[in-house]
């Protein structure tokens, strides 16, 4: 290279790096699209302004646009919130280790791989907040984390929801039923019977690390000694850091809500196949599931009762309910078509909509933030080229916190929705332990 | 290689009277498979046959025809690569016979001794409108065994048999290095199939000879009787497998081949067919560069395909295989020629397009009804009729 190139290259550089500060300090405006906002009715030829990575304004084609905004010509499209997907094993994160069956101190944000390709996947399907757990073959895996899909991460901090690691950014990853039986026993259960006392024997570990942290008050010399297990099952226990509990059949279903109920921990269910069974005790018991569309029942005994009309049996009992991926199970470049499905067999269409957005959104205590098209919320949404329940529709553009993550126009990222060569070199899957 | 029981059906079910048995079926749209599409058409059925097919205004409904109405009507869908029957859906030891680990290579195992046709996964794929199925032994052995092909109805084997034995299922690749220690590498996989197939071609030229199944088999691949269908996802594998079939000149299917779109201009050329892998097949392993257009580009390139619902380890057990095609046509395949693909088009790769794939006069009466795009996620499969006999009435 000689030095007469570079300083066109260099300018070249500076006017780059000069737009791309633009494009966070301007507004952006979509105009004309079909603004589905979930919280609130349809809205035909809206205006979308995002600012600073948050929504400033929504609204019908009077909706003001502000000076030096960049406008995106939505017609034609349909914009809807990010989708959030609360249960998903993309990143190449793992969990606890054959050594013991129940791991609250290990951390999948220890094992997450930002620049995993298979985030690529979850961007190209329209993801914009997922809940990475660690795998179901243990009574207890670690802990679960939040994250946004934001572009180019180099470090885990780069996609936690508040970009750091203080305070609690994940939920806890439970399990019962077959995955994380072990014939022999040993450190592991053998019997349901047997899983159950050694959750709860943690858990009444855990209320007695509790009350010693509470009787020693302010005074260090009468606290325990630090046990990071301790510490992450208190937070279970003071409802701070949600269970997601994987579970199938009705009776290890019934098993979870009875654990609650014992020691008052909030929780997710994942999975939940006899959910149709048993909608009405998970009604009742004010809890959510976060349930998965499968093609055909079965592929091991405990989900041989699996339904497509899980989700319209609870939204019928009045239960809340989200669907998930559980990637490399279902695919999250067509995470929409789970909801679809679910609407084929019932689901309402605005509750369609909440399954795939708000719903998810509550499951991780992130409703304030994400899941709607309001006012306030991060700027993180989705434009397709259509209906999207309809399977000729495509997710055409992600955006999180007001930056474009994924567009399918961009020859560079096309593949990561359709799939080809060296597109997904270093895809990870856990098929064996997962659903 | 046709062993037809076609007396079978009506007789066997349930020693039925001998009444003609007469349907009506009326639909807004009737996609025949043999000519243009009619709008509002009737499909007249009699004792298990298509008896005329035409638009309303040409064709009355004889009375004691019980009419049935439908927005979209096409033939019974066609998967042309499956194992239901001999995969189960609980996944235990006693329900997956479509792989035997004892040995590498075993061309002589016959679906029809292994096939249950009560299994819920077929019940699963006939109540979603597919009628007609290419099953037997799955991938990852070199030569894990026999496929037939079967109505998806029947509670018998010989209820549900079109033809006993279609192709010998091989396979190429990285799962049977996995499977088996011995072949452990790709050029010893090739190595131990030529070495099969030239014992074989010195096996078909004896005079006397001690009867080995075996043998008789891969003569019956060498002779075209039977189909070789390679699995191979890898370029490398198809270029082997088209390699074996310049040597000995057997009929071959490609099945899967992930990275066809790597070698359009052999595979066109070897005029051979793909059964493309299921669209949202999972890149990972031997097909990490699967892509969703496959059968897209296959058409573009005037290659011949056909859609399979594919082998599932895990869940789902079975993939559906409208429900594949559906995202081919989403992802740049024609409607219609995803259509042709799952009908007419693999009822002529499978050698039966006399009997089924399209609603012509004279076949069999395999129909599917539908309440709007086949292809849509939120349209119901509303019935199903296999063999002039209505097998599904409820929505799915």
């Amino acid at each position: 290279m000689n030095h007469r190139n570079l300083k066109p290259m260099l300018l070249g550089a500076l006017l780059l790096a000069a737009s791309a500060l633009q494009a966070q300090d301007n507004p952006v405006v979509i105009r004309g699209a079909t603004l589905i906002p979930v919280s609130g009715p349809e809205i035909t030829n809206g205006v979308l302004v995002v600012h600073r990575g948050k929504i400033t304004a929504i609204g019908g084609s009077s909706t003001a646009i502000p000076r030096n905004a960049i406008i995106i010509d939505g017609r034609g499209k349909v914009v809807m919130p990010g989708l959030v997907d609360s249960h998903s094993h993309v990143g190449g994160g793992d969990g606890g280790d054959g050594s013991a069956a129940q791991h609250p101190d290990v951390r999948i944000v220890d094992a997450i791989n930002p620049r995993s390709d298979t985030f690529n996947k979850a961007r190209a399907g329209g993801i914009t907040t997922v809940n990475v757990m660690p795998g179901s073959g243990h009574l207890l895996s670690g802990q679960t984390a939040y994250l946004k899909l934001r572009a180019n991460p180099k470090r885990i901090e780069d996609l936690l929801v508040n970009r750091s690691l203080d305070g609690i950014y994940g939920g806890i990853k439970m399990a019962n039923g077959t995955n994380s039986l072990r014939a022999g026993g040993g450190t592991f259960p053998a019997t349901r019977g047997r899983s159950a006392l050694m959750q709860r024997n943690l858990f009444i570990k855990a209320q007695e690390y509790q009350k010693k942290m509470r009787d020693a008050g302010d005074d260090e010399s009468k606290k325990p000694a630090r046990d990071l297990q301790m510490e992450t099952m208190v937070e279970v226990l003071e409802g701070k850091r949600m269970v997601h509990y994987h579970t199938h059949t009705h009776y290890d279903i019934l098993t979870v809500l009875r654990l609650k109920e014992e020691f008052g921990f909030r929780v997710v269910l994942h999975h939940v196949s006899d959910a149709w069974a048993v909608a009405d005790q998970i009604a009742a018991a004010g809890v959510a599931s976060s349930i998965i569309h499968i093609d055909a029942p079965g592929g091991k005994l405990e989900t041989m009762n699996i339904t497509p009309e899980n989700g319209a049996a609870l939204e019928r009992a009045g239960a809340d309910f989200g669907y998930h991926t559980d990637d490399g199970i279902t695919d999250s470049r067509v995470f929409l078509r789970s909801a679809a499905f679910g609407m084929r067999y019932g689901v309402s269409r605005q509750k369609a909509l909440e399954s795939m957005t708000m719903a998810g959104a509550r499951m991780l205590d992130l409703q304030d933030r994400i899941g709607s098209l309001e006012v306030g919320k991060d700027a993180d949404f989705i434009i397709l080229n259509g209906d999207p329940f309809s399977v000729y529709t495509r997710v055409e553009q992600t955006w999180v916190e007001g930056t474009k993550v994924f567009d399918f126009s961009d020859p560079k990222e096309r593949g990561f929705a359709t799939g080809g060569l060296d597109i997904f070199r270093e895809t990870h899957v856990h098929i064996a332990c997962e659903h | 290689m046709k062993k037809l029981l076609s007396f079978g059906i009506l007789l066997l079910a349930s020693g039925m009277p001998l009444l003609a048995q007469t349907y009506a079926i009326r639909g807004e749209t009737v996609h025949t498979m043999a000519g243009e599409s009619i709008k509002d058409g009737v499909v007249l059925v009699k004792d298990g046959k298509i008896e005329r097919v035409g638009p309303a205004s040409r064709v009355s409904i004889p009375s004691g025809y019980a009419v049935t109405t439908a927005k979209v009507v096409t033939p019974g869908f066609i998967d042309a690569h499956t194992v239901v029957g001999l995969a189960g859906y609980l996944n235990q030891n006693h329900d997956q016979d479509q792989l035997d680990r004892s040995s590498a290579f075993q061309p002589e195992l016959r679906a029809i001794d292994a096939y249950n046709p009560r299994e819920v996964l077929v019940e699963h794929l006939r109540v979603h409108g597919v009628t007609t199925i290419n099953t037997g032994h799955g991938p990852g052995a070199l030569a894990s065994g026999q496929t037939m092909i079967v109505k998806t109805s029947g509670v018998t084997l010989q209820e549900a048999l079109v033809d006993s034995v279609y192709s010998v299922a091989f396979t190429l690749g990285s799962s049977v290095s996995s499977n088996f220690t011995n072949p452990g590498s790709r050029s010893r996989m090739v190595a131990m199939l030529r070495a099969e197939l030239l014992k074989a071609q010195e096996y078909a030229n004896k005079e006397t000879k001690t009867r080995d199944l075996r043998m008789e088999i891969l003569g019956d691949v060498l002779s075209g009787k039977v189909k070789a269908m390679i699995t191979a996802h890898r370029a490398t594998e198809i270029q082997s497998a088209l390699r074996l079939q310049r040597e000995f000149g057997f009929d071959l299917v490609l099945d899967g081949a992930s990275e066809a779109y790597l070698m359009l201009e052999e595979i066109k050329a070897a005029k051979v067919t793909v059964i493309v892998h299921p669209t949202m097949m999972r890149p990972v392993g031997e097909a990490g560069n699967a892509t969703m257009e496959l059968a897209a580009i296959l058409h573009k390139n005037g290659i011949p395909f056909v859609f399979q619902s594919g082998y599932e380890g895990y869940v789902p057990k079975t993939r559906v295989v409208h429900f594949e095609a559906a995202v081919a046509a989403a992802n740049g395949l024609p409607i219609d020629a995803a259509l042709r693909a799952l009908t007419i088009q693999a009822a002529t790769f499978l050698g039966i397009q006399d009997r089924v794939g399209s609603l012509a006069v004279g076949k069999d009466a395999d129909l599917a009804l539908f309440n709007g795009d086949p292809f849509e996620y939120t349209t119901h499969t509303t019935a199903v009729m296999i063999n002039g006999k209505w097998v599904s009435t409820q929505a799915r």
